[in-house]
């Protein structure tokens, strides 16, 4: 039975090893997992040696070999759900489960698993339930929801309020998670006509006559590397290939973002609209959105999408009546793993394999997907060009500051009254930001995701803008309750432990050895030698090939440079030397054990 | 041949030929380039990072970065020996290595490094990492104390239809090397001694086979790692 339906599965993907994320993703849809004995079949179905499908397996947070439960909950363990709550509520799920994180129900009905943020972070507590997004939860709603799970009920008939707004109710997606745009711009406004761009001006230009438009803009990549978009597609447009690649990065991971959920889920068009021409633009005739298993619960209602657009002659064959322009877009999920949203390493994933990012050069636009020149850009990206094309590069020029044009989406989460997304000009100043989300008595604020850096009231005056604080995104509020080093700190840096792919030698030990400092110095034994070794070890993170390696260190090297004093409060003023261990309680359990009492 | 180029290692001038490997670019101008994931012949995977050298103020890995006309490449400089020397560190610290207990013992890459950059003792506190010792294969000893995570393994050893006997699995401080039940089955005499060769640690080793040549006439017994290049060339 089960082989039948793996053999179905291998042939739905030509038996193709490049699609080794589908045919997993596909196989533990079916069966909740993916077993140990199904390992050597589905290798030799495509080619591979059991050992090279463990090790994609293996990389992806959401896979498993092991059932995890008829119900899973994935309950997000990032920042801003501690901040919300979510202690008190991994407390009520594991009482009422009688299980712990990690483990599932000893019936086999429940299972409990952290996960990184899942793109909820303005409405936190949130879970991912079967692939069901709940928000907002609460004990009540903890013990509600098992008490549920013990009764049978399907997932979607837990949800305790109506759907959420806009396309959230759809009935393609009815999901319950809210969009809360709390500020529109250029960009994302109501103004956008679907399709209106590409069959009426692209139509008319020259693939070259796109890229100027799009270079004279000046856009800049979205995602927080900040690339001339441009000069990134006039690239692969010059690269030799016989085939070339679109890709959409919609792998929104860092922690505290989520505005590309919320543009997938009301401006799909606008997106696709933009990979289509940045398709026209380079010469490629598929682009593939690579999207984050976290927003698995949108992709009935996107590929209806992709069906309109193919009905609408705005994909497939002569798109747009572009004669011999048969452009057209895929999704290609990803399984759980935060690097992935490093282009090379979404690439990597995009071919069946571990999403480890490659070393450069070859960079993507000359060697990207399965060894073509690819272009690989951001959601927000892709959305701007539309504008750009619609209303000119000069126009979009003219927004922003003259270095950073255009608008930038920021998703605003913490401490605040009005958390969501806002789309700003570039150039406005932290404060701005902090006065419009209304939030009061803030300590810090994390501007650009854990990759990004913690900044205090001193810099709050700063421009958000590529020449001053540049960020991808994420902006978490923290205010004077919160304890920046034991909470945000440590929350980020484990983050990163867990997320490393474990290539580099830095990024693999670094980020552990940095916790355990931060820990020694949290428990009163810190000297002034662990806060030198702290910069200079953090220091060795540049050498790492990524953006991930580079950045992993940030949340500990930028609160040491912006919050000093709270570690200089903590460590010990006339010790020179502390191991970290305290001999005494060290030793206690044993000494007790043969009834001495050490001396010291 | 591609066309010879001119750059600069530590402002001394070389040629080579466009395109290659800044490792190798060097070695063919007399100079070495520290390396310890890099195997001759097997595609670089830059991941120890050991080769670390800087061009235009950023820091690129030289056994995958290509030379290209008028590089200037910083290599000796403090901070980047200093570099390489905290990452050969890390890695003392993150496996279990015993050296006078070790069959690769003179003639480890991990071990001649240190001596070569004067490790007296790492900077980083030991991490006791639990790792296996795997006796279970018929021609291999799998010890991962030793391991340094170098993928040589998963690179350089594989089977006729091209497929890697070894594979990563896991990853983040989980990350280890895997061999594959099947292949690993059938791996040939030939392989399995061919895997203990890239090992540049003794992490993998053949069975019934140790010592032997005696410890202080292997290679960096006699000549120290780096010294050799010239004759090496």
């Amino acid at each position: 039975m089960i082989e039948n339906k793996i053999q179905k599965i291998l042939d739905k993907f030509n038996r193709d090893k490049t699609r080794l994320m589908d045919i997993l993703l596909h196989i533990q849809s079916e069966i909740g997992y993916i077993p140990q004995t199904l390992i050597q079949p589905i290798a030799d179905g495509i080619d591979l040696s059991a050992a090279d499908v463990l090790q994609t397996i293996s990389f992806y947070h959401f896979f498993t070999l092991k059932p995890r439960g008829k119900y899973t909950i994935y309950l997000n363990n990032s920042i801003v759900a501690y901040m919300m709550g979510r202690e008190k509520v991994a407390k009520v799920f594991e009482e009422e489960c009688g299980c712990k994180f990690g483990e599932v129900t000893e019936d086999g009905l429940i299972g409990l698993f952290d996960t990184a943020c899942i793109g909820m972070s303005d409405q936190e507590p949130a879970a991912l339930i079967n692939g069901k997004v709940f928000t907002n939860i609460t004990t009540f709603r903890a013990r509600e929801i098992i008490r549920d799970m013990k009764q049978g009920r399907k997932v979607e008939e837990m949800f305790a309020t109506t759907f959420g707004d806009g396309k959230n109710a759809s009935p393609l997606i009815r999901t319950i998670v809210r969009n809360r745009m709390k500020r529109t711009g250029p960009v994302l406004n109501m103004s956008y006509k679907a399709g209106n761009t590409l069959l009426k001006q692209v139509a008319q230009m020259t693939p070259k006559e796109v890229i100027n438009e799009v270079k004279l803009s000046h856009l800049r990549g979205r995602g927080g590397a900040g690339f001339p978009t441009g000069l990134k597609w006039e690239f692969c447009r010059r690269a030799s290939g016989e085939k070339k690649f679109v890709f959409c990065n919609a792998d929104e991971g860092e922690p505290g973002t989520f505005k590309d959920r919320v543009i997938l889920t009301e401006k799909p068009e606008m997106l696709f609209e933009g990979m289509t021409i940045a398709g026209y633009a380079i010469g490629a005739k598929e682009g593939i959105l690579y999207l984050r298993y976290e927003y698995m619960y949108l992709k009935k209602y996107l590929e209806d999408v992709l069906d309109r657009l193919r009905k609408n002659n705005q994909l497939g064959p002569n798109t747009a009546n572009i004669k011999g322009f048969d452009f057209d877009i895929r999704i290609q999920f990803g399984a759980g793993a935060y690097v992935c949203g490093e282009e090379s390493a979404l690439i990597e994933s995009s071919e069946g394999k571990r999403g480890e990012p490659r070393n450069r050069p070859p960079f993507p636009v000359e060697k990207g997907y399965l060894d073509y020149p690819t272009v690989v850009n951001n959601v927000e990206t892709l959305c701007s060009v539309v504008r750009i094309i619609q209303n000119g590069g000069d126009w979009y020029r003219s927004l922003g500051t003259e270095e950073s044009t255009g608008t930038k989406v920021l998703s605003v989460s913490g401490d605040c009254r009005y958390a969501g997304i806002y789309e700003l000009e570039w150039g406005f100043t932290v404060s701005d930001i902090l006065e419009m989300a209304g939030a009061e008595n803030t300590l810090a604020v994390q501007v650009g995701g854990p990759s990004g850096a913690l900044i205090g009231p001193d810099d709050f005056n700063r421009t958000l803008c590529y020449s001053d604080l540049a960020t991808g995104g994420s902006f978490i509020i923290f205010n004077e309750s919160r304890d920046i080093l034991r909470d945000v700190v440590m929350n980020f840096t484990e983050f990163f432990i867990d997320e490393s792919c474990g290539s580099c030698v830095p990024c693999r030990n670094i980020p552990t050895l940095l916790k355990h400092k931060l820990e020694k110095i949290l428990q009163g034994h810190g000297t002034e030698k662990d806060i030198t070794d702290i910069k200079e070890w953090g220091n060795m993170m540049q050498i790492n090939r990524c953006g991930l390696g580079h950045t992993a260190a940030n949340p500990v090297l930028t609160s040491l440079k912006n919050f000093r004093h709270l570690y200089e409060d903590k460590i010990q003023k006339t010790v020179e030397f502390d191991s970290g261990i305290d001999l005494a309680e060290a030793v206690a359990e044993s000494c007790e054990f043969v009834d001495r009492i050490p001396k010291f | 041949m591609n066309k010879q180029i001119i750059f600069t290692i530590d402002q001394k001038e070389c040629t080579s030929e466009a395109g290659k490997y800044i490792v190798d670019a060097a070695r063919e101008n007399g100079i070495y380039i520290p390396t310890l994931c890099n195997y001759k012949g097997v595609k670089p995977a830059g991941s120890c990072r050991v080769c670390t050298v800087k061009v235009n103020k950023r820091h690129l890995t030289a056994c995958t970065t290509p030379v290209a006309e008028g590089m200037e490449i910083e290599l000796n400089t403090t901070e980047l020996n200093d570099l390489r020397k905290a990452v050969v560190e890390i890695l003392f610290t993150e496996g279990n290595h015993f050296c006078p207990a070790c069959e690769k013992s003179g003639n480890c890459e991990l071990q001649a490094l240190a001596y070569r950059f004067q490790i007296m003792a790492p900077r980083f506190p030991y991490q006791f990492n639990k790792r296996d010792v795997d006796a279970s294969h018929p021609k291999i000893l799998h010890d991962h104390n030793r391991c340094i995570l170098c993928k040589r393994c998963i690179r350089a050893v594989k089977n006729e239809e091209g497929k890697s006997v070894f594979t990563f699995e896991n990853r983040a401080k989980k990350v280890h090397i895997k061999l594959d039940e099947k292949l690993g089955d059938s791996l040939t005499d030939e392989l399995a001694e061919k895997a203990m060769e890239v090992c540049p640690v003794g992490s993998i080793l053949v069975k019934e086979k140790g010592f032997e040549i005696p410890i202080g006439e292997r290679t960096y017994d006699k000549v120290p790692i780096g010294e050799m290049l010239i004759t090496d060339k």
